[in-house]
């Protein structure tokens, strides 16, 4: 055997196992959820001749398309009003705050990160609830005269993302800002820009990489949760993790929770596109 | 001007931490409530939901659980990682890239997809829905962070140490034990430290994988159903305290492993 064979047949001993595992746990698990997908439940039974029906059903039944607008709306706003909230604060702790207290600060953000997530969502709903925090708040302050409804509605799943997400996305942000050579806002400054104006034409143009790595994941991460919606929002408004998690355990109707995984896995391959130039940016 | 400026910006960066710790705060203040719901007005201070939490043999036992499955899935996706970029670093085979790219790949999927794909897997093949089945989900979902982490952390200095070692006479198993285990130990008690943290905090896997015991995450779900309920603030301000003393132990004990190498 040549040196050159034997390297790789050693390279590929050493990651055998790894991949064994990935292969089986992993690769096969997705081919069957595919395969599913184009199954069909008919009365208790399982009909294995392969058809599109479910994602007929996935697309036009109004349950499913609502439960799949919802998703990319609730995922959408949860993007904006986090790099909304996540911008100006990662600006400041990079440029405004002094470094050693930024750094702490930086570190205290991320602090909440580490309470469980399931904990997290709840902690949420004592803040929400009928009787939480906000409305004895509001209600002691004169705001309102009745307790308004925030638990179990689409502002209440919002909110929960938007908290956990605005953590995330300061972090990407503030990584992306501080790589900036200080040297190319002070040129700003010093060839007659406006604060204002290096902001916009100098800053924030190279930041968008952080944006959009922050932005790419923090919708692939809250498109796909299940826990938040189903704690803050209810089950009045069905998201896809929601429709695909009923499927499963109230119908066991496996093969249509596989045909909306697929479409969810869809959403995610789309959303990757747009996202994928930006990040050939970041690493040229 | 100025002085403006710093109003602006302690009063933003005041309203964003305020946002960030209102629900972590709210849930500790309220775990020592003195009452039946954990909502205002505080009372107490008291440990009764503590204690009670402590009676709780289905929490204690989910609490079990969790580590056994954390400790478990951790090790496994840690050995495993770390033998796939010593093999993908050292001996740099044909199709390495996409060895590489095979065994990120599950990053890119979310965990209630892996977790469908696994319970059809496990129906298929008539086996029931249990904690180790839980392990396995879990091991899926760290192992392309533990082998990432790992293979940060092969440089190139490490290999010289290791020719030396092979020069000297040293065979492959004593290479790997002696020179590359004790030198990349950093890195693998951090992708250790982060796959514990991931399999103690997921949930929807080891909903849809387990039956009779369930992890910590699951059985909060459950007790969720009943409401507000200040036992639930006394576990969660447990878990947090946990986590935040996991994390401080693991950047402590990589910081003075550092720290002894450059001495």
């Amino acid at each position: 055997m040549t040196e050159e064979g034997r390297s790789t047949a050693r390279g590929w001993a050493f990651a055998g196992p790894a991949l064994a595992w990935t292969l089986v746990f992993f690769v096969v698990p997705m081919a069957l959820v595919l395969a599913y997908s184009g199954f069909r439940r008919i009365g208790g039974s399982l009909e294995t001749t392969l058809s599109l029906a479910n994602y007929e059903r996935a697309l036009g039944t109004p349950v499913f398309r609502s439960a799949l607008a919802n998703s990319i709306e609730v995922g959408l706003l949860t993007v904006a009003v986090s790099v909304l909230v996540a911008y100006p604060a990662a600006y400041l702790l990079a440029y405004r705050v002094p470094a050693r207290w930024g750094r702490l600060l930086l570190a205290l953000a991320v602090l909440p990160f580490w309470t469980s997530y399931v904990v997290r969502s709840y902690s949420w709903l004592l803040v929400l609830a009928r009787e939480g925090v906000v409305n004895r708040a509001l209600l002691g302050l004169g705001v309102v005269q009745e307790p308004i409804t925030l638990a179990n509605t689409r502002t209440a799943t919002v909110i929960g993302f938007v908290h956990f997400f605005t953590m995330l996305m300061t972090l990407t942000i503030y990584a992306s800002l501080v790589q900036i050579p200080a040297s190319y806002r002070k040129a700003a400054r010093d060839l007659g820009a406006s604060g204002w104006r290096t902001l916009v034409h100098v800053t924030l143009p190279l930041s968008v990489p952080g944006v959009v790595v922050g932005a790419f994941l923090t919708f692939v991460l809250a498109i796909g949760d299940y826990i938040t919606p189903q704690i803050l929002g209810g089950a009045r408004e069905l998201l896809l993790p929601q429709a695909i998690m009923l499927q499963v355990q109230r119908t066991g109707d496996f093969p249509m929770a596989a045909a909306l995984s697929v479409v969810l896995l869809a959403v995610i391959a789309v959303a990757y596109v747009p996202a994928a130039r930006r990040f050939s940016l970041v690493t040229r | 001007m100025r002085r403006l400026g710093t109003i602006v910006t302690v009063v933003y960066l005041a309203l964003v931490y305020a946002f960030i710790f209102l629900p972590v705060a709210t849930l500790m203040l309220f775990s020592f409530q003195d009452g039946l719901v954990p909502v205002p007005p505080f009372r107490g201070p008291s440990l009764r939901w503590y204690a009670s939490l402590l009676a709780n043999e289905r929490m204690t036992a989910a609490l079990r659980n969790s580590v056994v499955v954390g400790l478990g899935s951790a090790a496994m996706a840690t050995l495993l990682g770390f033998l796939a970029a010593y093999g993908l670093a050292r001996f740099r085979p044909a199709a390495a890239r996409a060895i590489r790219a095979l065994l990120i790949a599950p990053i890119g999927v979310s965990y209630l997809v892996i977790g469908l794909g696994l319970s059809i897997g496990a129906n298929e093949l008539g086996i029931g829905r249990s904690l180790g089945l839980v392990t396995i989900g879990h091991v899926v979902i760290n192992l392309p962070l533990a082998f990432a982490v790992v293979l940060s952390q092969m440089s190139e200095h490490h290999e010289h140490l290791e020719r030396a070692a092979r020069d000297l006479g040293a065979s492959e198993p004593k290479v790997l034990g002696l020179v590359t285990v004790p030198v990349v130990l950093p890195g693998l008690l951090a992708a250790f430290a982060l796959c514990f943290t991931l399999s103690w905090d997921e949930f929807v896997i080891a909903l849809l994988l387990s039956r009779f015991d369930v992890t910590l995450p699951v059985e909060i779900w459950s007790a969720l159903r009943t409401g507000l309920d200040p036992e639930t603030n006394a576990v969660g301000t447990l878990v947090f305290a946990l986590s935040v003393g996991l994390l401080a132990a693991t950047a402590l004990a990589i910081a003075r492993l550092g720290r002894r190498r450059s001495a």
